[in-house]
């Protein structure tokens, strides 16, 4: 689903992805765990196509088609979903709006008429239930005034309406207390299937309690420098990220 | 010779033909309105006022008048079929600068309410119109209006008697209609005594692709507890000069509230002048300036909070893309004495090139001590995090940048009270991001253009 290769990108004439290797195929949920400033996030932004970044070497391949060369748009109509560390406040755009908006977009692209008005209220209404969204919220502008909490939900419900084949988590258990942590855990694993993959972005062990990983990928100065079952989660919660660092030590 | 001697001229000339077509009361003034002209011309660049905005210079082009007060070949009520849906108003015409009283239709209103030409005002309400009729703005003050008071003809008038309250919204359409290259001065007096209650929504329609240059002068009294909603929908062609200054007198309690939204012009200047003159008093204004190509939109306003416990609070927003040229001038002034004051001021834009200008600039003059005021100012581009977020959910990127600015101006919109209005400004705002509001899709006979 997806290949990466190899892949460098610098912000600002600043290096921070400095050769990723990395195969997602469906129904795998990988981890990519890092101490910060090691470009987890921005891997994540890479992907999803931020223009604030520069892809200075390498390629990714996503179901096949080349991803780097599509628009953020494109890439999001393909199947890929970026949940944000730090969901952008839309004053004046309603959440309903926003959300017809990318709905009709995705079916243009895949040559569908848009969704009625009802037919489009009553999947809203559906998919917010997963991640128990309050209706008040989903009539408000675009995360405007939302708790942090509500805001990682309102991510999730966007990733239920938009049903990406691959979703990236990145750090959507920050800024969470424990229920909330629980209600998008179990958000992010009612929509998981055989055709889907996740990527999980995170910091702490804690999320990956609730979202089981196949695999754990250490991200290190903007390379992979460690990958495992779900049990190398779990050293690392309990050592730290120190030892690999020293493990490193020689090869740096 | 400069523009101000060749109207001089003009008036020295045509004194008695101006006069012949205008109520006495107008006549009256002319005089002080010549000597006031003579002595101040028309605005410069060099005035601090006027600093970006280069009146005398529109003044310097040939226009033709109509102080013959010929009838200009038009029935609007043919041509301007439909206005804004749902809203059921009560409809009026001004054509250029004279109210269009023919066919005028039977409207049953309460007792007492005077809606109309002000000749008919001076009628029927001789008092009245005197004690009004250009107290309020100042000839000695700016040039235009005092050049707007020499020449003027008519007015429309709207008054409405003590406890009367107006439910129904009354429209006024503008009509800018010619095939040479006009000269326009209109004139609106509104008159509401104490307790009384109206609403009016003035559109400005420009029909014809000649030049226009349209003055007006904008009278409103608002009496103990009265309440005004004035909206102001501009969509004139790119060749139209719109020179508009409204002065604004409120005695205890009253509320006003003013929107203005430019949606379609050349070059717009809005002055418009406020005085809290009774305890209490609130007043609201606010705008929506959408400007590209050359276009040019300038806001001034001035505040005089001169009574104790008064409220004002001001939003303008403007979207200037290509060359477009955006100027607010916000003026508030805290009277010595006027304390319990609350006064605030936010002006927010968006420059889309780099080519398109904002000159703004907040002025706060407090000579008390209770009171709180602030201003607020920001001129910058689309947000980049919000763009990159509404595309990586698969919005276009051309369509993600048209809610960002739609949404921009969403503010402004919520504070509009009249809701059937507000979902057409909204509808007209999207059609005009999205460049499909050619001129104006309101009269079929642009349409069939």
């Amino acid at each position: 689903m997806l290949k990466i290769k190899d892949l460098h990108a610098a912000i600002n004439g600043k290096e921070i992805l400095r050769g990723i290797d990395l195969e997602v195929y469906p129904g795998e949920v990988h981890a990519i765990m890092g101490p910060n400033g090691s470009g987890k996030s921005t891997l994540a932004s890479v992907l999803a196509g931020n223009p604030a970044f520069e892809v200075t070497k390498g390629e990714v391949f996503f179901n096949g088609k080349n991803l780097l060369e599509m628009s953020p748009e494109d890439r999001s109509c393909e199947g890929l979903f970026l949940s944000f560390q730090y969901p952008v406040e839309i004053p004046g755009v309603s959440m309903v709006n926003f959300m017809r908006t990318a709905v009709n977009e995705h079916r243009k692209y895949n040559h569908l008429d848009p969704l009625s008005a009802t037919d489009f209220l009553r999947v809203m209404r559906e998919k917010r239930a997963i991640v128990e969204l309050d209706n008040k919220l989903a009539s408000r502008s675009v995360n405007e005034g939302f708790s942090g909490g509500e805001k990682k939900r309102n991510e999730i419900f966007q990733m239920a309406m938009l049903e990406p084949k691959l979703s990236i988590l990145d750090e959507t258990d920050s800024g969470l207390d424990i229920d909330a942590l629980r209600v998008v855990a179990g958000g992010v694993n009612l929509l998981k299937s055989k055709e889907n993959a996740t990527i999980v972005i995170t910091h702490y062990q804690r999320l990956l309690d609730y979202i089981q990983p196949d695999f754990v990928h250490v991200l290190y100065k903007g390379r992979i420098v460690k990958s495992a079952g779900k049990e190398l989660a779990l050293e690392l919660e309990e050592k730290g990220y120190d030892w690999i660092k020293k493990e490193l030590g020689d090869i740096q | 010779m400069k523009p101000e001697q060749t109207y001089i001229d003009l008036y020295k000339q045509y004194q008695a033909m101006l006069a012949q077509h205008a109520p006495g009361l107008m006549n009256r003034w002319r005089d002080k309105a010549l000597q006031d002209f003579e002595r101040l011309g028309f605005p410069s660049t060099s005035e601090e006022n006027y600093l970006y905005s280069d009146i005398s210079g529109k003044f310097a082009e040939e226009y033709g008048m109509n102080l013959r007060r010929l009838d200009f070949p038009i029935n609007p009520y043919e041509v301007f079929r439909c206005d804004v849906p749902n809203l059921s108003t009560l409809l009026y015409f001004m054509v250029n600068d004279t109210f269009y009283a023919k066919q005028l239709r039977a409207i049953s209103l309460p007792k007492g309410v005077f809606i109309g030409s002000i000749a008919d005002f001076a009628m029927e309400y001789p008092e009245i119109a005197e004690k009004h009729y250009e107290v309020l703005a100042k000839t000695s003050n700016d040039g235009t209006t005092a050049f707007n008071t020499l020449f003027v003809q008519d007015a429309f008038v709207l008054y409405v008697p003590e406890d009367v309250v107006l439910d129904k919204a009354i429209q006024l359409v503008n009509i800018l209609r010619s095939d040479v290259d006009l000269l326009v001065n209109r004139r609106f007096l509104v008159i509401l005594e104490d307790r009384a209650e109206a609403k009016l929504l003035l559109c400005d329609h420009g029909m014809d692709r000649v030049k226009f240059l349209a003055t007006q002068v904008t009278e409103v009294y608002l009496g103990k507890n009265a309440l005004f909603d004035l909206y102001e929908l501009e969509e004139n062609t790119p060749r139209t000069t719109r020179l508009s200054s409204i002065y604004v007198d409120q005695q205890d309690s009253s509320r006003f509230s003013h929107n203005v939204i430019t949606l379609n012009n050349g070059f717009t200047r809005n002055n418009l002048y406020i005085s809290l003159k009774g305890e209490r008093a609130e007043a609201l204004a606010g705008g929506v300036a959408i400007a590209d190509t050359e276009q040019h939109i300038d806001n001034f306003t001035w505040v005089n909070h001169e009574k104790a416990n008064c409220h004002s609070n001001e939003l303008y927003k403007y979207i200037l893309d290509d060359k477009a040229t955006g100027v607010f001038n916000g003026r508030i002034i805290v009277h010595p004495g006027a304390q319990k004051t609350e006064a605030y001021q936010t002006n927010r834009n968006l420059c889309l090139t780099k080519e398109a200008k904002m000159y703004s600039k907040p002025q706060l003059e407090i000579y008390a001590d209770d009171v709180k005021c602030s201003h607020g100012l920001t001129t910058g581009q689309i947000d980049e995090n919000a763009l990159f977020y509404l595309r990586s959910r698969g919005i276009s990127k051309e369509e993600a940048l048209l809610l960002l600015k739609f949404a921009f101006t969403s503010d402004v919109l919520d504070r509009i009270h009249l809701e059937p209005l507000r979902d057409r400004l909204r509808l007209l705002i999207e059609k005009r991001l999205r460049d499909e509001l050619s001129k104006c899709e309101r009269c079929s006979v642009c349409n069939d253009n």
